[in-house]
């Protein structure tokens, strides 16, 4: 291996927002090997359920990650719940999809962008994120918070919607939904974003499968895995399938998080015609978590697994997360091999790294 | 704004964030909030910038990261500190692997509080900075006459 160059790539690099260390190591243009090196983000999250208590620590558990903030708070919530045996009630249950689809779609709008970014089409990332802001407007008003939304805690929720507000929520999200289908025609069919993406980066559905990839970095390889067909939340009463594309590239990987977006519209519509009435918590006081849970939900990125242990005191034995950018490292790598130096932003890129999930 | 003499280019590091704080620092940077139209740039080079913005508290491994770009950024710089993390650890200040706020290891000279952050009080963060920046080109120009008198 006379002939190779080491290129470090990250941790602070303009494509990415947040810090990943990987070692290129290059024949030409060419990637040989990538080695990744993380730790940049570690703060030790899982130890603080030992100084919080299990109600505060839903805030720490929202605060995992500031993109999928309110998916982390809803899977914490939903283990301590189970464990105590707390029946939440409908609507917050539904309210919980909704905020759930919601934070999907702003996540997915932003790695739109992010990767419009990579791509070098400065104008596409800059209407993602103008749609975006939409979806952060109608974020504030119904829960107070514009990327960590605080309103899931263990028993429901901190704060009703009025049905008034739902209402208008509607015709909100069929705007914004509007105004996004003017862009996802550019992710679809635009040459430039064709150039960069169709072909890069395949990875084949016995790779991913092999190699644990989650999310629609799995979707994208013609696996149909959804956590949740699992039916959590209101997701077993709901009427929707996974997405899936055959390809296996990156512009198959672009291409389900487009058409996730308007099936999570589709999904928000759903629970808005199904919403129940009435309360939307109920009281835990006096009761304590014990046992073992271990439960999984689907986040913007993908399989996220919890796993929760308590001894009926008012800290958590162990809380445990394994998110879904750590799974889909070990696909990325291989994804790596053999691609063009110039390729390498894009391809880390579509699996869209949290690195802040990963490390905690 | 009209009095900016010069456009400030920002350089961003997410050092031990959540992630939170740096999507509201790129919501400023997008249109609804837009700070390019005051001349602000976000830049990837550290040796371009004038401002740096720094998100989450410091951990070993981005201590070296948050010095080194400090190292190679050009005088006359500012550091803004956004966060409840940047600024003291935030709910993270209890975590075994966080030393607390960016002054830990460098210099901060504005602080933006919040968790996360609002991009209102990050443009406000990054205005106070500039007031900063354009009182030590001064006296290094001043310092620099000194010198050659
Ligand atoms: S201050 Fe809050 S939102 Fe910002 S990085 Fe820290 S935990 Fe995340």
């Amino acid at each position: 291996m006379s002939n190779t160059t080491i290129v470090p790539f990250g941790p602070q690099h303009p494509v990415l927002p947040e810090p990943i260390h990987l070692d290129l190591e290059l024949d030409d243009e060419r990637v040989v090997q990538a080695l990744p090196s993380i730790g940049y983000v570690h703060r030790g999250l899982e130890l603080l359920a030992e100084r919080h208590d299990f109600i505060e620590m839903a805030n720490v558990a929202e605060r995992i990650c500031g993109i999928c903030s309110f998916i982390h708070g809803q899977g914490y919530c939903q283990g301590i719940e189970q464990l105590m045996g707390v029946e939440v009630p409908p609507r917050a249950v539904y309210l919980r999809t909704i905020w759930g689809e919601i934070s999907r779609i702003q996540s997915h709008l932003l790695w739109l962008g992010l990767s419009a970014d990579a791509l070098g089409y400065e104008s596409l990332f800059q209407h993602s994120w103008r749609i975006r802001e939409m979806l952060v407007d109608v974020i504030e008003e119904t829960t107070g918070g514009r990327v960590i939304f605080g309103v899931c805690k263990v028993g429901g929720l901190r704060k009703n919607v009025d049905d008034a507000v739902l209402k208008a929520v509607r015709g909100r999200m069929r705007d914004i939904q509007t105004a996004f289908n003017e862009i996802a025609d550019v992710f679809r069919q635009d040459p430039t974003v064709k150039k960069r993406t169709v072909g890069v980066g395949v990875l084949t559905a016995e790779d991913a499968h092999i190699l644990g990839a989650v999310g629609p970095v799995l979707r994208g390889s013609g696996v149909a895995h959804d956590t949740r067909k699992l039916g959590y939340a209101a997701f077993g009463e709901l009427d929707w399938e996974p997405v899936v594309e055959q390809e296996g590239d990156c512009y198959a990987r672009c291409i389900v998080r487009v058409r996730e977006i308007d099936q999570s519209f589709d999904i928000i519509a759903q629970c808005l015609d199904r919403m129940p009435a009435g309360e939307v918590e109920v009281s835990v006081k006096g009761k304590r978590p014990k046992g073992e849970a271990m439960f999984r939900l689907e986040q913007p990125r993908g399989e996220v697994c919890y796993y929760i242990s308590a001894d009926g005191k008012k800290n958590l034995a162990r809380f445990r997360v394994r998110t879904p950018t750590f799974a889909n490292i070990a696909p990325l790598v291989h994804m790596l091999k053999g691609c063009e130096l110039a390729d390498v932003p894009v391809i880390v890129l579509t699996i869209d790294p949290c690195v802040s999930c990963t490390e905690r | 704004m009209s009095f900016l003499k010069k456009s400030p280019w920002v350089l961003h590091y997410a050092a031990t964030s959540c992630n939170g704080c740096d999507i509201e620092l790129l919501a400023c940077l997008t249109p609804l909030y837009d700070v390019e139209r005051f001349g602000i740039v976000n830049t990837g080079n550290p040796k371009h910038a004038d401002i740096f913005l720094v998100t989450g508290s410091v951990n070993e491994e981005s201590r070296k990261v948050v010095e080194n770009l400090y190292a190679q950024m050009p005088d006359p710089k500012v550091v803004v500190a956004i966060g409840a993390c940047a600024l003291s650890g935030g709910i993270f200040r209890d975590a075994y692997n966080v030393y607390g706020g960016i002054d830990q290891v460098i210099p901060v000279d504005v602080y933006v509080p919040g968790c996360a952050a609002r991009p209102e009080s990050i443009i406000d963060g990054i205005v106070r900075s500039l007031d900063i920046l354009e009182q030590r080109a001064k006296e290094r120009k001043r310092q620099r006459k000194m010198v050659a008198l």
